[in-house]
Formats: C-alpha cells, structure tokens, sequence
C-alpha cells in the first residue's frame, strides 16, 4: 500500500490547534525537540519502510 | 602503570632459506602473525597445506584491541581447535545496558538461542587469543612460524610472488605461490600492490583506558550516551578477563591525543564513570581514530588480503576480528583445493564476491551506529536525542537505538556458489548462510552438529533416504539422522525444517551450498561442481 495523499486527518483545524497549541509557549528549540519526538512516534504508526521513504521523499 | 599479563617474547631463528642464500618457493605464505595470520595458518595447515607465517615483530598484540569475540568466530576456532582456552579465559555475557545522561534507557539481552555448543559473546583480551594461536601453531608441524621477519617489496609474476625480507641478519629472497596479507588496517602489501582502500574517516577520537578493579560491577555491556561525567560524548564500560576492565571515552576531533593519553587526565575520567571510591588501577591507555573503509578487490594476482588489511570498520559492534576471522573460513578451503589443483584458480575469485559482500554488509553497519553514537550535524543529533528520550517512555523507540549492532554472520544470499532454493522453506537456513549449530546425541553420547561435519562437504540427510554420492575429491561426508546421529530434542528439524525431510549440502566452511526434499545425486553433485567452480575431479 502507498503513502495516502488523499485528505485522511480526523478534524483537520482540531488537529492543526492541538499542534500549535502544544508549542505556543515553546521556544524554537523545545519545539523542534517536539518535532523529532513526534516524527518518530507517527513513523511508528506507519511502520512500513517503503511507505517511509515515500513520505521523506514528498517532505523534501 | 600496572601488567596483569606478562608477554611472551618468541625466537627469532634465521631460516636455512636466509643462511643458504637460494630463495625457496613455499606454497603458502602469510604476513602477518595477527589473529587473522595466526587464523589462517592454523586452517590452512588443517586443510593439509604447508605454510610459512612472516611478523615483523616477536610478541603478542600490546595493548587493548580487539575485545568482543562473537559465536561464528569461536565455532571456527573450535573446528581448528583452539576454542576451548578462549573459552575457558573468557568472560561471557549477554546483558546490554543503555544509558542517555544519568537514566538507564533500556537494557537487551542477547538471548541467545539454547542447543549451541558456542556462547553469543565472550570478552577477551587480545593477546590471550594470540598466545593461545601461537601455542597451536608451534605445535603444528605444518606451521613455519618465523618472527622478526618484514617483508620489504614484492614482485608478481604468473605462478608465484618473489618478496624481499627484512631479519636481524639482513635482506633474503623469498617466493611463495600464493600469499595472504593479514598486516592490519596499515598493511604494506596493500600498498606494496597499489590496491586501493576507499571509505569515511570519522572525525572522532576515542580513548581507550583499561583498568584493573575487582569492584562488584556487573558482567555487561555498559553504554553512555552523553553522560553527565562525559557530557556532550559517548563511552563504554565492559569486563575483559583478570578484572580488566576495558572504557572507552569518545573525545571529539579538537582534543590532544598526547594530552588525553596522560594518567592525570584520565584518572578524573574513569572516576567520575565508576565512582570516587572505586580502586581501580590503570593498565593500559591509548588514543585511536577509526576509518570504514575496504580494499576494492581481496585477490591481486596472487596476492589475498584478509581481516583489517581488507576492510576496516568502527569498533561498535565488534565486526572487525569477527568478521576476519570469517574471511579466512571462507578463504582456506578454496586457497587449498586451487593449490591441489582440485578447482579452478577462479574459485579464488568467489573470496571476493563473498567476503567483499560480508564487508559491506558490515561497513553499512558500523557507520550506521557511528552515525548514530556521533551525529553529523544538529539534526541528527536531534533526531538522536528524541530516540533515547523515547526509549525511556515506550517500547517502540527501543530498536532505534544505535550502539552498535552486535557482529553476526552475513549470509551469501547471491552467491555464484549457491544452488536455488526450489520449493518453499521455513526458519534461517538458506544457501549462503552458516549451518546452525545443534544438540545432538550418537550412540546415547551427547554431542553437536557442527562437530560432525566434514572438513570437506557434507551431506546431512534428516529423514531422506540417500545413498554415497561419488564427486571425486569433493565427495561428502554422509550424515543421516537416525543412522549416524540422533535429534533427540528436535532442534535440528526445527532449524533444518525438516518436518517433512530435508537434504542439505553443506561446505567445508559449513556454509549451506544447496539443499532439497528428496534425493538426487545428480543434483548433489551439480551442486557440489556449482560450488567448487567447474566439474568434478
């Protein structure tokens, strides 16, 4: 199965408040600690290699 | 500084060769009496091959090197046996422990696998091994170990390589029909032929300090990333024979070798790691830088390169000496049946197809974890950090720390000497890989597999009627369940996965080269030409 390019997020601006509400207070480098955090607990989520690199490949 | 061990200073003796001046040709000659030599001499003389080993020193390895010595290693040194005093000497372990600041992330268990004659792991100090080598080859008749011996040029012709030796007594003339470089990560043959030898250098210095405690520490692997007595680096605590203890403390690129190898600096160090009021004295200290790289080719004409000469990789994980050591498995056999002229000069060129995969293999290894214990950039140091802070937390974070991925076997999964698989096949057995060890019992006597293979191939039959298979000088050893050996915990079957009866032709390295559900001798010897690289003899 391929990385889902489609909308698939529950609730997109509920979503979008609860990432910028988790960082409001943050500085630059708090936040990009988060990020990483982050990245690693959704990658998790994805868990096939092949869809992984789709997703690193579309984000740079 | 203190010495729990006493090194041995072997005799130089001139050789008849030297004091007659007529340069003799020897089929075999290795330079360098390092594990990898001393390895090599002992297989080669065990596959009926004379040899002559040249060191240019007279000693054991000073100082503290190679550490971790892992399973396949020891099996091959058990099948040349000398495993059992390192056995004996060594220290076994099999508890990890990662550490990020002052906070235990987790720990691993090698879990190794019941029903193996051999442990996962054992710490040794180096020259404990080579001493019990050297003590094995001097017993040799076969072996012509000769110290004080450099080999100062060397010259290729088609049948043999003319070298130039360097003695105590001056230079002589030497040929040798084949000759195997064992001379470390800085070898000279490798220069002496213009081979190039390509990879990263790691902008990174370690400092090594063994020291010698009887503190109640426990036997495991300790391992820091950026602790608070060592902060923004790496280290390493682990338990080598005689209650040394070997650390390691990465430095950064900006530091002073010369200043952080002095007693005053390192006593703050090793303190601040174990304790105030932990006595310890030190033994041994030393600054290295590491490299992964590897020659672009294991054969020159008649010149073989093997272990660190070959390929170099960082320390995590213990893939240098293990992954020698395996080379010289791989290459003995071979070098031995070209020289009898039992298999074409080409199967030497399956020595670089397999180990210079198994070198990559490691290479990718041991610069993922370098990248991982030292990042390159913030980033990844970043990304580095959030791991070990998950780790703590949640389970899944576990596998993604990296502080070196512990040597094992690389299968030759692509191998030209492999037969393909047919059919369907469960567990880790394929061609390419190493036969795995079992419990097994003859005549109501416990004992292992691996001790009943052949030194040449094998044909192990588990509940397939098979009759003699004549492949000339390569005609295997027959071995039956039932008939020869029993499987009394069902162990071989499980790993074999012969529920339904399985054949496997195995290697006189005891790697698996083909394997099949029912008998047919002319696919065993097929598969016996295919692995040999032509026909039968």
């Amino acid at each position: 199965m391929s990385l889902i390019l489609t909308p698939n997020i529950e609730s997109p601006d509920d979503f979008y408040e609860v990432l910028t509400e988790a960082q409001r207070e943050m500085t630059d480098e708090q936040a990009n600690d988060m990020n990483a955090r982050l990245v690693l607990i959704l990658a998790n989520q994805i868990g096939s290699l092949s869809r992984l690199k789709e997703a690193v490949a579309l984000s740079q | 500084m203190l010495n729990t061990y006493d090194f041995p200073e072997f005799d130089y003796v001139q050789s008849d060769e030297q004091v007659s001046g007529t340069a003799a040709r020897h089929s075999v000659v290795i330079v360098g009496a390092g594990p990898m030599g001393l390895t090599a001499a002992l297989d080669f003389a065990a596959r009926g091959l004379k040899v002559v080993v040249l060191d240019d020193n007279n000693t054991v390895s000073v100082g503290s090197r190679a550490v971790c010595y892992a399973k396949r290693p020891l099996e091959i040194w058990d099948r040349l046996g000398v495993a059992q005093k390192m056995l004996d000497k060594g220290i076994e372990w099999k508890l990890g422990r990662v550490f990020f600041r002052d906070q235990e992330v987790y720990q691993f268990d090698l879990l190794p696998e019941d029903g193996h004659k051999i442990p996962a792991f054992i710490n040794l100090q180096q020259y404990y091994l080579e001493e019990y080598m050297v003590e094995a080859c001097n017993q040799h008749p076969s072996i012509d170990l000769r110290w004080k011996h450099k080999v100062v040029s060397l010259n290729q012709h088609d049948d043999h390589v003319e070298l130039a030796v360097e003695t105590p007594d001056g230079i002589f003339q030497m040929e040798a029909e084949w000759l195997l470089a064992c001379d470390g990560a800085n070898s000279d043959t490798r220069r002496m032929v213009g081979a190039d030898f390509t990879g990263h250098f790691f902008q990174d210095r370690f400092l090594i300090a063994d020291i010698v405690m009887k503190a109640d520490f426990p036997t495991e692997r300790w391992f820091w990333f950026d602790p608070d007595f060592h902060r923004g680096q790496s280290a390493l605590l682990h338990k080598q024979s005689d209650d040394v203890w070997r650390l390691d403390f990465q430095l950064g690129w900006d530091c002073d070798p010369e200043v952080e190898k002095r007693p005053e600096n390192i006593i703050p160090r090793v303190k601040a790691m174990i304790g105030e009021d932990v006595d310890f004295e030190l033994e041994w200290a030393s600054v290295y830088q590491f490299a992964c790289r590897r020659i672009d080719d294991f054969r020159f004409g008649r010149v073989l390169f093997a272990g660190d000469a070959a390929h170099q990789v960082s320390p995590f994980g213990a893939r240098g000496a293990n992954t020698g050591v395996q080379d010289i498995d791989n290459l003995s056999w071979k070098l031995a049946a070209v020289i009898r002229g039992e298999a074409p000069v080409a199967l030497l060129d399956t020595y670089n197809t397999e180990r210079a995969f198994a070198a990559d293999d490691n290479l990718m290894n041991s610069t993922r974890s370098t990248d991982f214990i030292t990042p390159k950039n913030s980033a990844s140091k970043r990304f580095r950090n959030a791991v070990l802070d998950l780790a703590k937390k949640a389970k899944f974070a576990q596998p993604l720390v990296n502080s070196g991925r512990l040597s094992t076997p690389t299968p030759y999964v692509d191998s030209p000497l492999n037969t393909d698989d047919a059919g369907d096949w469960a567990g880790q057995m394929r061609p390419g890989t190493c036969a795995a060890d079992a419990p097994i019992s003859k005549g109501g006597k416990p004992g292992w597999l691996l001790e009943e293979l052949s030194d040449g191939f094998s044909l192990l039959a588990l509940g397939v009627d098979v009759v003699p298979v004549d492949a000339g000088v390569f005609t295997p050893k027959l071995l039956s369940l039932g008939k020869d050996f029993e499987d009394d915990e069902g162990l071989i079957s499980q790993r074999y996965d012969a529920s339904e009866g399985a054949l496997y032709l195995i290697r006189p390295d005891q790697h698996i080269a083909a394997r099949w559900r029912s008998f047919d001798a002319g696919a065993v010897k097929a598969a016996i030409s295919k692995a040999t690289g032509g026909p039968n003899k």
